[in-house]
């Protein structure tokens, strides 16, 4: 039984059958990569599990209870964090806020009303949220505006700000899409330090080849909604299915 | 001092400075003088500055923070109006409970009219914001007559019961609103030279109510909630997926704003017990958005100094006529002087809105970030000036060396 377990689930959009049957079985401390063409319903798996959109059938099971019809906060509350395809991060906060607020989140939960108390005052909160931005590297860009950072920072920071929640599933939508050669690499390496310094679950959606192969435990190739394979990375490498629905494309 | 780091306690004293000795800084010009007219140093008009600052504050928590506009946030300035004029009708002409029944009510008006608005965000939020607003005027207007006067608005009236105070003074009139025996419209006079100074019960206490608020908003500004707050100005998506329901977060700030508002309308009675529903006009709710614009929104003394120069120059450059000019211009030849009242005019009396409209024009597309940009900007530039001369000197020593 894995942390995630995604039964038959299908989605269609008017006469687009946008996923169909899909099941999906995540386990914990894994890290789970989907690949699959572009149109083969990844997003649209990934918007299913974080409450963006709710499947036509289908359950989704996250540590045995069902997230369908509820709101994407809770979701997050539940222990999933995700990270979008284009950073999405707090442009007018500094730094440093940024990665304060789901440190509120974790310990004050979806809302408390705290406005008299000072912000400096918060030293728990602060030191949490510090930790992370040195883990990361960015403990020098605290006081930065958050939307003048680079891409690749921009990409950290919101890793950031998903990790310092601690949240038992990591959701990873294209992780290095648009990024140079060296910042894939980069980001590689701090996916794999995140693995191994935590007992974190990930499950990420990548088109780079290069970056699946260095990461995943388990891959699932999706085309056209549905599952084609799920299997250890070094037989999806060899299978012909694939190679022909995904790999033979690009090659 | 009092949990503020120090950049805000000296902007909290300075606030403070400002109104306390406004009487004096407000009356710059000798009575009797050509400039005299300048002066807004009497009662009435500084108690309009602070209580719109008040206004203006409230509003700046909820669009300066949140990003939400709200087009209709004259109706709580209304409601407070008339829930302090009914607590000097039935209880007493005491403003502590007529101030405090003023902004409860406003602050239950927020929580019906948040929840509902708050649905949708952007102009949807304004739209519905806008549409319960007039809905409350026309009410009020109307329908609602036995509760708020109509047309002629709520009066105090000789036979009122007011349970804690005698329904007549000794004189026989209807007493006036005050605070524990000092009457709100209890001025004293001061004469220096030429100079007179006024001092009114009703500004003091509106200033200090003022400064209270501020002090509250700015530690709203300060606090975990206020970051939230701009969290969600800032990337509503991000704060869903951060596990913040950003609704209850959003709601409170409308309250608490709705509630800022209900004090402004509560003081404005107690200043002048009588409340009207052309309060809650929505020009008047587009008011306190160009107060907020002009000043600076999400800056924490923006709202107040806009709220001064709209009032300013509604009561000051409204009550300059036709003559007034002519005596202005009296140095040049008769031609000349008829040419340069004829532009001038349509600028001033009645024509204040089209003076207002052009400054506010211009401090939206050269400093978006209202009044408090300008200051910022002309600090700078002193800064660098310093700086330059103090490179300057440096570079002249090193030769010398």
């Amino acid at each position: 039984m894995g942390i995630l377990e995604v039964k038959g689930v299908n989605k269609r959009f008017g006469g687009l059958q946008a996923l169909g049957d899909v099941n999906l079985s995540v386990q914990e401390n894994k890290v789970h990569a989907i690949i699959g063409p572009n149109g083969a319903g990844k997003s649209t798996l990934l918007n299913c599990l974080v409450g963006k959109l709710i499947p036509d059938t289908g359950s989704v099971m996250f540590k045995g209870q069902s997230v369908l019809g509820r709101k994407p906060y809770e979701i997050n509350q539940m222990g999933i964090s995700r990270v979008f395809q284009t950073p999405e991060i707090f442009g007018d906060l500094s730094v440093l806020e940024n990665v304060m607020i789901p440190c509120f989140a974790r310990r004050d939960g979806a809302f408390r009303m705290h406005a008299i108390e000072s912000v400096q005052s918060e030293h728990e909160i602060m030191d949490m949220a510090m930790t992370m931005l040195e883990d990361v590297n960015m403990a020098e860009k605290r006081d930065m505006h958050a939307a003048s950072l680079s891409r690749g920072d921009k990409r950290r920071l919101e890793m950031a700000m998903c990790l310092v929640q601690e949240p038992s599933l990591l959701l990873l939508d294209e992780p290095t899409a648009g990024m140079a050669r060296a910042d894939t690499n980069n980001t590689i390496d701090l996916l794999r330090e995140i693995k191994e310094k935590r007992d974190i679950t990930m499950c990420i959606i990548e088109h780079d080849m290069h970056v699946v192969f260095s990461l995943a435990d388990r891959i699932t190739v999706l085309a056209q909604g549905t599952p084609l394979v799920e299997d250890a990375p070094e037989n999806i490498k060899g299978n012909p299915k694939v190679r022909e629905a995904y790999l033979g494309e690009s090659a | 001092m009092l949990g503020l780091g120090k950049k805000d306690t000296t902007l909290v004293l300075l606030v403070a400075c400002l109104t306390m000795l406004a009487p004096f800084l407000l009356n710059p010009f000798p009575e009797g003088s050509a400039m005299a007219q300048f002066n807004a140093g009497y009662p009435d008009l500084m108690q309009r500055f602070v209580i719109f600052g008040i206004f203006a504050i409230g509003f700046n928590i909820l669009f300066g923070l949140t990003g939400y506009l709200s087009f209709g946030h004259a109706a709580f300035l209304g409601i407070g109006s008339y829930a302090a004029v009914w607590m000097f009708k039935l209880l007493s002409m005491n403003v502590i409970p007529a101030i405090l029944l003023a902004v409860v009510m406003s602050g239950l008006f927020a929580l019906l009219i948040g929840f509902i608005s708050l649905r949708r965000s952007g102009i949807y939020f304004s739209i519905l914001t806008l549409a319960f607003a007039q809905m409350m005027f026309a009410l009020a207007y109307s329908v609602l007559t036995p509760i708020t006067g109509g047309e002629t608005g709520l009066q105090l009236a000789p036979d009122d019961p007011r349970v804690l105070d005698t329904a007549t003074s000794a004189s026989g009139n209807i007493p006036v609103p005050g605070l524990f025996g000092m009457e709100m419209r209890d001025t004293a006079k001061l004469e220096l030279g030429s100079w007179v100074f006024t001092f009114n019960v009703g500004y003091y206490f509106s200033a200090i109510v003022m400064l209270i608020s501020f002090y509250l908003a700015i530690r709203i500004f300060r606090s975990p909630f206020g970051m939230m707050l701009r969290a969600v100005k800032s990337n509503q998506q991000r704060v869903n997926y951060t596990g913040l329901n950003a609704r209850p977060y959003t709601l409170a700030a409308f309250v608490i704003s709705g509630m800022y508002a209900g004090l402004a309308g509560g003081l404005m009675a107690s200043m002048d017990p009588l409340a009207g529903a052309e309060r809650m006009f929505w020009t008047a709710s587009g008011e306190v958005v160009l107060m907020t614009i002009l000043g600076g929104a999400g800056t924490l003394i923006g709202p107040v100094l806009g709220a001064g120069m709209i009032k300013y120059m509604e009561n000051i450059i409204s009550k300059i006529n036709s003559d007034i000019l002519h005596s202005w211009f009296a140095f040049l030849p008769d031609g000349l002087e008829d040419f340069m009242v004829a532009i001038v005019y349509p600028f001033i009396g009645k024509g204040w809105h089209l003076t207002l409209g052009i400054i506010f024009m211009l401090v939206v597309i050269f400093l978006p970030g209202g009044l408090v940009e300008g200051g910022q900007r002309i600090a700078r530039l002193f800064r660098r000036k310093k700086q330059a001369k103090g490179d300057d000197a440096s570079k002249a020593k090193q030769p010398a060396e």
